[in-house]
């Protein structure tokens, strides 16, 4: 089952280098946390635990395929902390453009 | 657009934005240090901010509230932290409740306002936001906030459409 992505697990999962980069490769899916593994200068347990807390915030999820189980990148649980940063993006964009108009506007009564 | 750059850190929690506006940097300081103009710029057109108490003084306690499309009036403050005028501002932003006492339920964040003069005509303006959780700011956006950002962004489609 896939836990429902939570922001606070997601930011936190994501604060390490080693995590994200699994994230990256797991959004192909074609490897198990053994190919992972190979691909970090560490040992397979610790692989292994950086997995689990990706699973646990549901940014990854592991599928059976045949005999093997491979590490897949859960797209909604990444696209949630995007959006949160996102929408204070526009917050922001909002108020310049409506700092600008004012000063535009307050000019053109001064003038 | 004003908007030059913005930078968001996942990891830091925090956003960075610059903008550059055609004015001094005391006109631009005019627009934070002035509660009137203040509430034409914060909140978005359909939820507009009203501050009931305003000072910039480092150690002030400033009090606003927003107002909703159906009436409801979130209230927030800030903190000030440090302010030198017309170049620097410090504040920690956080929600009240309905009486105005600080709701300690809600995480802060800390918002650092940096105005430099860039020429005789330009001034940039940089704000840097650092968040102390993820659920405060989802509280912060959970705020009825996303309506008037619908609307913001309506205004701004609807002014690249007369152009």
């Amino acid at each position: 089952m896939t836990p429902t992505p939570n922001a606070d697990h997601i930011f936190a999962a994501l604060a390490d280098a080693t995590r994200r980069d699994i994230v990256l490769r797991a959004l192909a899916g074609r490897e198990g946390v053994a190919q992972l593994a190979r691909h970090y200068p560490m040992s397979f347990a610790a692989v292994q635990k950086h997995v689990a807390v990706l699973e646990r915030a549901g940014l990854v999820t592991k599928e059976r395929t045949g005999r093997r189980k491979l590490v897949l990148t859960n797209v909604e649980g990444l696209n949630l902390a995007r959006s949160l940063l996102d929408q204070y993006e526009t917050l922001w964009r909002g108020r310049v453009e409506r700092m600008t108009n004012l000063i535009t506007s307050r000019e053109e009564i001064d003038a | 657009m004003t908007v030059t750059s913005v930078r968001k850190d996942a990891d830091a929690l925090t956003m960075t934005l610059t903008a550059e506006f055609d004015a001094s940097p005391t006109r631009v300081w005019q627009l934070w240090a002035d509660p009137r103009q203040l509430e034409r710029w914060w909140g978005p057109p359909t939820y507009p901010a009203t501050f009931t108490a305003h000072d910039l003084a480092p150690g002030s306690h400033v009090e606003y509230h927003m107002t909703g499309p159906s009436g409801d009036q979130p209230r927030s403050f800030w903190d000030i932290l440090e302010a030198d005028p017309p170049h620097r501002l410090v504040f920690l932003d956080g929600f009240a409740h309905a009486d105005g006492t600080p709701n300690p339920d809600f995480s802060r964040s800390e918002g650092r306002v940096t105005i430099e003069r860039i020429d005789a005509q330009r001034t940039r303006m940089s704000i840097e936001f650092h968040y102390a959780s993820v659920k405060g700011m989802e509280q912060y956006l959970a705020m009825g906030m996303e309506e008037g950002l619908k609307g913001a962004v309506g205004q701004i489609d609807a002014i690249l459409a007369e152009a």
